[in-house]
């Protein structure tokens, strides 16, 4: 059974992307694109990833195509038919493809117990995270302890791309509010009154999913995204105008900021306790509540910066004025 | 403490010097700030290499998780030189390049300005330094991201379509090095670069194996620009602002070369690289038409930037092409043209970054009488283009003498003639631009018009560095070639 | 039939990484090859979760009676890659952005025109 899901969703993939492939309208290859992130975390469910599938779901399915839908809101709606030929670029991509399957016919099956991967290093993860750690969800334990370097650059490749938007498009001229794509829709009674429901169950979901992920899954990097997420939904209700009165830039950048220097901060902190960079076990005399204060830090430093980042990068470009 | 934690506090110093940065308001400042933080990074780096110098290797463990379960800091003398070129190299360029900045890049942007720069930088550094094969991914990401963004920045509309395909061209480079670390985790289990090298030989007859070195081959090639994949530099390295093209210039392959030694020779070791794949034949092939062809793009070129950049393609050629005698001679001059190549294009986009500053364009019709006009800058020019030429008395001489030596020795005299034909060719789009610079009449009305005391110093730093490593050999020499014997297992 | 099994997960993977490759280098929207780039990173994503599966395994979060678990390490791994996604998504945007300023149209064949023609 658990087979023929994962067989049937992924050959729904292969569809949606020769589709997403085929489309001239980029509006609906958009659509596509966001359907087919959906499908991808479907099938990161079926295949035991469930973090991945709430990171997937959030970010493919909502950042992503709130980005690019913003971006076609400033550009152009239709592609133009491509003069290109189209021989070649399918000639190098069948030949690769084949080759590729040549060169992995002995990769170790899906799905077997006895591959490499689930050897070696692996299995400490699984057997002593608990008395190492002392997580139920060894994801987190991995995300924010044994790999927590990994995490910590994550962080910043996130800030990087926040810094590198406002950089690229501090100088474009701004929407003057009359003139704007992105009006409000308050006038929209259903619109406004369901939102002012879900807002904040949002936020308190967002919360939740911050604070519960050494259980279940989550963290800090999809309580962020779904953090940002509530208030992407108030601006476009509500107007950018009325969002930006709370969340001026330089609040935001702060926050950014704080998020970042949380989690490098809590390294800089070990070290001087004497440990190596992020050893949480030092904080603390007890080793597992070191853990539990140090996790509890950076998933709230990678919360912080990654809703700081989220909104500032849906404003920055909502703000942006469509060029004639 | 500090000495036991140099390897952490390397990458970390910068990384967080990089948001503290968005605080700052005042360009001095920030300028001073981005330059204390970058001398720092280089006397770690220094340090860091006198630690590893006997052959000493450092391992770091992040979160105190032993490696292969957490991530490591593993440095030897490798790392160490290429971490001490890009922290220097940054300094240098940093130290001259306030005014170049300034000019360049509006006052309100600086502050995100010297952020991305930072950010750039840490990433660089976090490459190189690293043990895990996934950290270089996270890593190479931050410098990748940030580098488009500065490339970006430059004042002609031509900057943004040039970051548009760098960024497209790299993320499919840093795809497939992900493709491939992940090919080589399926089949070891593990992600430590040193732990992979003892588990792989166990699976060397395995095709997947064989396709991971595939993708990570090509993935490395993209971000190095070895020919053919070098479209994206040519045009990055031209509209870029000055200074980020000198950063650029200096680091940016460099790292991507080193990342082409640590894995070919470290992770999967010379055995298993020069044998499962004619490896050597297709890195020979890859440096000559590199040498050849780019060299003559140089030659033709019109802007003075670009022309500088298709050399680089020609000069990444050398240092591959040293590789591929898998000898300790040829690794020797591939890792001396590492360090020499990086102050000789970080002076010459350095003098650039001076013409720019004076005339607001570096093309070859408007540096008629510059020679008269800007006679340090130009001189710096024509020492760095003589640097390029490999005339003695300069680093890139002391580069293709041992380049020559490692052909010799492998008995390939039709390379020798190769790189001959290339330093020719490179004599001849010096030469035009010697001929431009002083034997053309410029414009009798503008006299002298010379560049800021601070660009100057800067780029006279490194102009004084090409001729001084270009007689006193001993630390380069020394250090490249006790690497290579590390690296190919010779002891010395 | 079991090779096909064994094996449908990667070369699934083969063919998004393909169909994204050939949108990148075939197309000559701007806004359509970063969907090609996002299609092409989402391919390898599936091939790490993939390989992390176990037969009849379950999420590895830790309680009575859940073994097997599948393997985390992936999970930690692509968590981080999908970030690194967005961002580069991000910035492509910006660009896209700042290039429809620039020249007007965000088609590579009418850019080429503009710049050629100066």
């Amino acid at each position: 059974m658990e087979q023929l899901i994962n067989v049937i969703l992924l050959a729904m993939l292969a569809i949606v992307a020769i589709a997403t492939a085929k489309l001239k309208d980029l509006f609906a290859t958009i659509i596509l694109f966001g359907i087919y992130s959906l499908l991808t975390a479907a099938i990161f469910v079926s295949l035991d990833a469930v973090d991945v599938a709430f990171t997937e779901a959030a970010v493919g399915a909502g950042i992503s195509t709130i980005l690019i839908l913003s971006t076609i809101a400033l550009t152009a709606r239709t592609e133009k038919p491509s003069t290109h030929s189209v021989f070649l670029p399918l000639l190098v991509v069948i030949v690769t493809g084949v080759t590729l399957v040549y060169g992995t016919l002995d990769m170790p099956g899906f799905a077997d117990p006895d591959a490499p991967v689930q050897q070696h290093v692996a299995p400490r993860y699984l057997n002593d995270s608990i008395n190492e750690v002392g997580m139920p969800n060894v994801v987190t334990s991995v995300l924010a302890s044994y790999r927590s370097y990994d995490t910590m650059g994550e962080v910043v490749v996130i800030f990087t791309a926040g810094i590198s938007v406002m950089l690229l498009l501090s100088s474009v001229k701004h929407r003057e509010d009359e003139l704007g794509n992105l009006k409000d829709l308050k006038h929209h009674p259903i619109l406004l009154y369901v939102s002012q429901i879900m807002i904040p169950l949002i936020l308190l979901f967002a919360l939740y999913v911050q604070f519960h992920g050494d259980f279940g899954p989550g963290g800090g990097f999809q309580a962020g995204v779904i953090f940002a997420a509530a208030f992407i939904l108030y601006g476009m209700i509500n107007g950018i105008d009325n969002t930006r009165k709370i969340f001026q830039n330089h609040i935001l950048r702060w926050l950014a900021v704080t998020g970042v220097i949380l989690y490098i901060g809590v390294g800089v902190v070990t070290l001087f306790l004497g440990g190596e960079f992020l050893n949480y076990n030092v904080l603390t005399e007890d080793n597992l509540a070191g853990q539990h204060y140090g996790i509890f830090l950076v998933e709230l430093g990678v919360g912080i910066a990654v809703a700081a980042t989220m909104l500032s990068l849906f404003l920055t470009f909502s703000e942006v004025r469509r060029s004639q | 403490m500090i000495s036991s934690h140099l390897p952490v506090l390397q990458v970390v110093v910068p990384l967080l010097a990089a948001p503290l940065c968005v605080l700052l308001k005042r360009p001095a400042v920030l300028w001073a700030f981005s330059l204390i933080v970058s001398i720092l990074s280089a006397v770690m780096a220094y340090l860091l290499l006198q630690q590893t110098a006997d052959g000493n290797i450092i391992s770091y463990a992040m979160g105190g998780w032993a490696a292969p379960w957490g991530i490591e800091y593993r440095v030897d003398t490798l790392n160490a030189y290429v971490l001490l070129i890009v922290a220097s190299i940054s300094s240098l360029v940093l130290l001259g390049g306030r005014k170049s900045i300034e000019k360049e890049i509006e006052t309100a942007r600086l502050s995100h300005f010297y952020t991305a720069y930072l950010l750039c930088f840490a990433g660089l550094l976090g490459i190189t330094i690293t043990g895990d094969a996934f950290n270089v991914f996270v890593f190479l990401e931050i410098s990748s991201i940030a580098s488009y963004a500065l490339i970006s920045l430059g004042r002609d509309r031509r900057a943004l379509t040039a970051a548009y395909q760098y960024l497209i061209m790299g993320t499919i480079g840093a795809t497939f090095i992900l493709i491939g670390i992940g090919m080589m985790y399926m089949v070891t289990g593990t992600l430590n670069m040193h732990d992979l090298a003892q588990r792989l030989p166990e699976v060397s007859n395995s095709r997947t194996l064989m396709t991971s070195f595939a993708f990570l081959f090509v993935g490395v090639s993209l971000k190095l620009a070895l020919f053919p994949l070098h479209l994206w530099l040519p045009n990055a390295y031209t509209y870029a602002p000055s200074i980020v093209s000198a950063f650029l210039a200096g680091t940016a392959t460099k790292v991507a070369v080193y990342v082409l030694m640590r894995f070919i020779f470290t992770v999967y070791g010379i055995e298993y690289a020069f044998t499962a794949l004619p490896l050597s034949a297709i890195l020979m092939l890859l440096a000559i038409a590199a040498i050849m062809l780019a060299s003559m793009s140089a030659v033709y070129e019109d802007n003075i930037k670009r022309l500088f950049a298709y050399s680089s393609v020609a000069q990444l050629g050398y240092m591959v092409l040293g590789i591929s005698f898998l000898s300790v001679a040829g690794l020797t001059s591939s890792l001396l043209h590492l360090f020499n190549h990086a102050l000789m294009k970080a002076a010459l986009f350095m003098a650039l970054a001076c013409v720019m500053y004076q005339q607001g364009n570096v093309l070859m019709g408007n540096i008629k009488g510059l020679g008269k006009r800007m006679p340090w800058t130009f001189g710096a020019i024509v020492i760095g283009g003589l640097s390029l030429v490999g005339v003695p008395l300069t680093v890139g001489f002391i580069s293709k003498w041992y380049l020559i030596l490692a052909a010799i020795e492998a008995g390939h005299m039709l390379l020798v003639a190769i790189v001959l034909v290339g330093s020719l060719i490179a004599l001849v789009y010096v030469w035009k631009l010697v001929e431009q610079g002083y034997f053309q009449e410029g414009d009798e009305k503008i006299t002298k018009q010379e560049a800021p005391m601070s660009l100057l110093l800067g780029t006279w730093f490194l102009v004084l560095a090409n001729i001084y490593f270009g007689i006193d050999t001993s630390l380069t020499v020394g250090v490249a070639e006790s690497t290579a014997q590390q690296l190919l297992g010779v002891s010395p | 039939m079991s090779t096909f099994l064994e094996l449908y997960n990667y070369w699934i993977f083969i063919f998004l990484m393909m169909t994204g490759f050939y949108i990148v280098i075939a197309q000559g929207n701007l806004i359509k090859k970063v969907i090609g780039l996002n299609i092409f990173q989402t391919s390898v994503f599936l091939l790490y979760i993939s390989m992390g599966k176990v037969a009849n395994g379950t999420a590895p979060i830790l309680i009575e009676g859940g073994a097997p678990y599948s393997n985390p390490l992936p999970h930690v791994l692509i968590l981080t890659a999908i970030v690194v996604g967005v961002s580069t998504t991000a910035v492509a945007m910006a660009l896209i952005v700042r290039i429809q300023e620039a020249y007007g149209t965000i088609e590579e064949q009418d850019i080429h025109e503009q710049d050629a023609s100066l």
